[in-house]
């Protein structure tokens, strides 16, 4: 008895816990963060809306059918006052989404706090501020490469000193698994970017010598956590040895403290299926086991995704649930009275060390191909991605790799969770877009336009001479200016990027022998079509909107091509009028549309409008996250097919688009 | 209605620039069906109607790949539309030998006004012709030429066997990029002869860059005393710097492109682009019937020979092999 009560004394503290929230509107985010904090989450993860992370006001045409959707429009001071309304800014662990646009919301945060007399000394939290894997897998950069490392050291080289609790960029392998990289390629391409982020402080001259140990230990990680969590822990365990050594080396840290490996987690969302989505909870507690389970590696923040994400977005019970399983795992079971217990393990101890020499020889190749920026740019580290990514897929339509009750034991009883399935999910009020597009307009009347458009100028002056942006971004908040203006004026000064899309040069391993049938069958037909339509049918993939999850998109383009089309892919953002355009001068004979943030209804019906203005009759299919009812919905205004992620059979799809293809074409003969 | 009205109208709405014509004027050149050779025909008869012959300007961007010419090419057509000028831009993307299919990746890299008419941006996959260029090459940039006051036209860039693109351009411009040692390999292939500029792109790699293009100038400085590689007019070649990411060095690119353009004269760019046709002819004679076709047809040089002549009198290229591939396969078929 006394000894139990000894051991529950000693208990290590637990992780943050957090949930990646938000929606609609300011104040309606507010209300749920007092909510989960409420339910006994310790910290707040903010997400963001796509215009916000992407720099447009809620009324720029781009940002048309994602406000609000998958989370919050920030747009202004206004709107950063109401969603941390009542919250006290020097106690709480505010974790928020942000990249190409972070500056910006730090200087909201700062300017916010410090209207409620808070130090900004004071604040925690982390600002995301890893440009590369936006480039590489999630899609929400603005600026070239070169200027966004620059604003990223400049927020270093500011909040080390004026922000000192705050971890200024958090440095992400998540995305990169999530675009398909192998636990190894998520070790080096992150390592590799935590180290072209140090070197830009390091030669930027804004931080002395003196002070770079104190930058290291500010640096921290967002990593992602799969279902094959012995390996993930081992992963976790590889980041901890190999960034003691680059801390050590490469930039001479002694203190131990400054070189410690700390890092906040998302289990993997990726993985999460549309059928049988109750299986879900249960692999998001084994995927929190692998950060959870070793002492010497364990994650300081954990947020888990909801059972339902594949579905669309999750409702606040859906996200409890989820909260549950962590407070489970830390308060009830014994976890936390135990030092680490794979010390001495040689299979692990073996694993580890496996995973350091594979990704210490990536990180070395990284750096003699001219380092991150380089290979970020040639295109070389999106090219790997896609390739790991087809090759997981794959193995998936193979049933090589076993995903249960997707290509095994599919067989199952009635769900009663998603008896009602468009109830399941959350669904944003379409109101609120246009409420948000009527508030922006009235903030920019109401406030003082003199002192904005003097902050405005201020701001670009300060970034075209190369000075630290964070000043005059503070004052740009304080003076009303708005998050599509603070973008628009730097996109003004340093340019806007579109990033390689890795997907022409990629390499396809060799296909199973029993895949390789299906393909060929694939390849003879569309070599027949070929001949009858007297060009190679071409297909155009579409990705609209402001969302960057790609990987849908790429693995489409990849294997079309691999069956035998002509493929035109032109990477992310791309407007409806775009897509027409290239539709009409690329001559193609399909169309496929990839939508995963949820704006399809807004979205699709102006790609098939402006197609029907222009006269262009080919057919139409649409990918990503759809609930059966707007798939209906979509369906009768015209599109041929609706894919979701329970469609996992490319070959299928394939087939699908060349019979379209092949109807169209008999149906035009015919007119 | 009769095909060569058809084609006429057709022409004379790609003569206004209609996108939706010149999408299905490039459609048709593509289509290999034998059905539609006649229309293809009467369609290029028509569009040499509808342009005097020395119209435009039209330029090839070749070199290895992962140099940068997609976003060169991007560049270089903005800077036209700021110039006031409209713009057709061939890419051609190379096909999967294994599948035939092909990834048009150059779209991706160009972020463009889709309502902008004086702008048009058309893919086409090689579908396994070497050289650099696609079977459709030759006469997308008649279609294209017809409509838009420049035309650039970026190869695959397969590095040492892209010399097809002399016979498609005006001018051809050769892009590398510092310190790769490309400069020597195409000295030693013989491609050297063909540019009319060179560029080193990516001058954001600095000095690197600047000592590449001095490296490149010695190099050529040496060809030209031995009485190889200057641009025809005695002049040295241009080399330039460029960095089409900072879009550094673009207008002094479409400079030169531009002087180039006015100090050849109106004979010289007739001559040029006839050859090229022939040439286009002769090669598309070939891929249908082969070496074996050539042969009957007295070989290659006697069929440059006759191809020329048959143009010289107004016939197209499509056409002359239309007529040359009855003979052979009449020949073929008689008995010895």
């Amino acid at each position: 008895m006394r000894e139990k009560r000894e051991k529950r004394e000693k208990r290590d503290k637990p992780w943050i816990m957090r949930t990646y929230a938000g929606h609609s509107t300011a104040a309606a985010s507010n209300a749920l963060y007092r909510t989960n904090l409420n339910k006994g989450q310790t910290g707040l993860s903010v997400a963001f809306d796509l215009p916000t992370q992407t720099g447009y006001d809620p009324d720029h045409a781009l940002a048309l059918g994602e406000v609000g959707k998958v989370g919050v429009p920030v747009s202004h001071i206004g709107d950063m006052r109401a969603l941390f309304n009542g919250l006290p800014l020097d106690q709480m662990n505010t974790s928020m989404t942000i990249n190409a646009t972070a500056p910006w919301l730090l200087a909201l945060y700062i300017a916010v706090a410090e209207e409620n007399g808070v130090d900004r000394k004071l604040l925690q939290g982390t600002t995301q501020n890893d440009l590369v894997k936006e480039y590489l897998s999630r899609g929400t950069y603005i600026f070239p490469p070169g200027a966004s490392l620059k604003l990223t050291a400049d927020m270093i080289a500011y909040t080390v000193n004026e922000v000192p609790k705050w971890n200024p960029t958090n440095i992400c392998s998540y995305h990169l698994q999530e675009a398909g990289a192998t636990p190894v390629q998520e070790l080096a391409y992150s390592l590799s970017t935590a180290i072209a982020v140090l070197d830009a402080v390091k030669n930027g001259g804004q931080v002395p010598a003196a002070e770079i140990p104190k930058v290291v230990g500010r640096i921290s990680f967002f990593v992602n956590a799969g279902i094959r969590f012995i390996e993930e822990m081992c992963k976790m365990r590889a980041f901890t040895e190999l960034w003691d050594r680059i801390t050590k080396e490469r930039y001479g840290v002694e203190e131990a403290s400054f070189r410690r490996f700390r890092y906040g987690v998302q289990v993997n969302s990726l993985g999460l299926t549309e059928p049988q989505p109750e299986n879900n909870i249960l692999r998001i507690v084994m995927e929190m086991l692998g950060v959870a389970l070793s002492k010497d590696a364990r994650a300081r923040a954990i947020q888990l995704p909801a059972w339902n994400e594949a579905l669309g977005l999750p409702r606040p019970w859906d996200q409890q649930w989820s909260l549950r399983a962590q407070q489970i795992l830390a308060f009830e079971s014994d976890l936390l009275e135990y030092e680490d217990i794979f010390d001495g393990s040689h299979v692990i101890t073996a694993k580890v060390a496996e995973m350091v020499a594979a990704a210490w020889k990536e990180v070395e190749d990284i750096d003699a191909r001219g380092g991150v920026i380089e290979a970020v740019e040639s295109g070389y580290l999106k090219q790997r991605l896609v390739e790991s990514n087809a090759a997981r897929l794959r193995a998936i339509e193979s049933g090589e790799q076993v995903v249960v009750g997707v290509n095994k034991f599919v067989e199952t009883a009635e769900c009663p969770l998603t008896k009602d399935l468009d109830d399941a999910i959350m669904t944003v009020d379409p109101a609120v877009e246009k409420q948000a597009t009527e508030a922006i307009k009235k903030w920019r009347a109401e406030r003082d336009q003199k002192a904005a458009d003097a902050a405005l100028a201020k701001l670009k002056a300060a970034v075209k001479s190369g000075q630290n942006v964070m000043p005059a971004s503070i004052e740009a908040a304080r003076a009303g200016v708005t998050t599509g203006e603070w973008a628009a004026a730097l996109r003004d000064v340093v340019g806007e990027y579109r990033a390689p899309t890795g997907v022409a040069g990629a390499r396809l391993d060799q296909l199973q022998p029993n895949a390789k049938s299906k393909v060929e069958a694939l390849r003879a037909r569309v070599a027949q079509l070929t001949v009858e339509l007297g060009r190679r049918p071409k297909i155009l993939v579409g990705k609209p909107g402001l969302d960057g999850h790609s990987n849908g998109a790429e693995q489409i383009a990849l294997k079309a091509r691999d069956v035998g089309f002509e493929v035109v892919y032109e990477g992310i953002r791309v407007t409806p009028e775009q897509i027409v355009a290239s539709a009409i001068e690329e001559g193609v004979h399909i169309i496929g549309i990839s939508i995963l943030s949820g704006s399809h209804l807004a979205l699709v019906p102006q790609i098939l409008e402006r197609l029907k203005q222009k006269g262009v009759h080919v057919p139409i299919v649409v990918g990503g996250i759809i609930p059966e009812a707007d798939a209906r919905l979509l369906e009768a205004k015209g599109i041929a097919r609706v894919y979701t992620p329970k469609d996992f059979l490319l070959d299928n799809i394939m087939g699908d688009l060349v019979e379209l293809v092949a109807k169209a074409a008999t149906t035009h003969a015919a007119e | 209605m009769p095909p060569n009205e058809r084609a006429t109208r057709l022409a004379a709405r790609v003569a206004s620039a209609e996108k939706v014509a010149v999408a299905a004027a490039l459609n048709l050149i593509e289509d290999r069906r034998a059905q539609s050779r006649s229309e293809i025909e009467a369609l290029l008869t028509a569009l040499g109607k509808e342009r005097a012959p020395s119209f435009g300007h039209r330029i090839g961007l070749t070199g290895p790949p992962g140099v940068g010419k997609s976003t060169l090419t991007a560049a270089l057509a903005r800077e036209y539309r700021a110039r006031g000028l409209h713009v057709g831009v061939l890419a051609v993307d190379p096909s999967s030998l294994r599948s035939g299919g092909a990834l048009l990746g150059d779209r991706a890299r160009m972020s463009f006004d889709p309502e902008d008419d004086g702008l048009f941006v058309r893919s086409l996959a090689t579908a396994g012709d070497t050289g650099g260029l696609a079977y459709a090459a030759n006469a997308g940039v008649e279609v294209l030429a017809t409509a838009y006051d420049r035309v650039l036209v970026e190869t695959t860039g397969v590095g040492q066997t892209e010399t097809d693109v002399e016979h498609v351009v005006d001018t051809v411009c050769l892009v590398i990029q510092p310190g790769s040692g490309d400069v020597l390999q195409f000295i030693k292939a013989g491609i050297m002869e063909i540019p009319d500029v060179i560029v080193v792109n990516k001058g954001d790699h600095g000095k690197l860059a600047q000592r590449a293009a001095a490296d490149l100038r010695g190099a050529l400085d040496r060809l030209r005393n031995a009485g190889l590689g200057d641009a025809g007019h005695g002049t040295p070649l241009p080399v330039l710097v460029t960095s089409a990411r900072d879009l550094v060095g673009i207008d002094a690119l479409v400079d030169i492109f531009e002087a180039q353009r006015a100090r050849v004269s109106e004979a010289e760019l007739l001559e040029r682009r006839h050859c090229g046709r022939v040439a286009w002819a002769v090669a598309l004679f070939a891929r249908r019937y082969g070496e074996h076709g050539l042969n009957t047809m007295g070989g290659r040089v006697a069929l440059l020979d006759e191809v020329d002549r048959a143009l010289v009198s107004g016939e197209t290229p499509v056409g002359v092999v239309a007529g040359l591939g009855e003979r052979c396969l009449a020949r073929l078929r008689s008995p010895i």
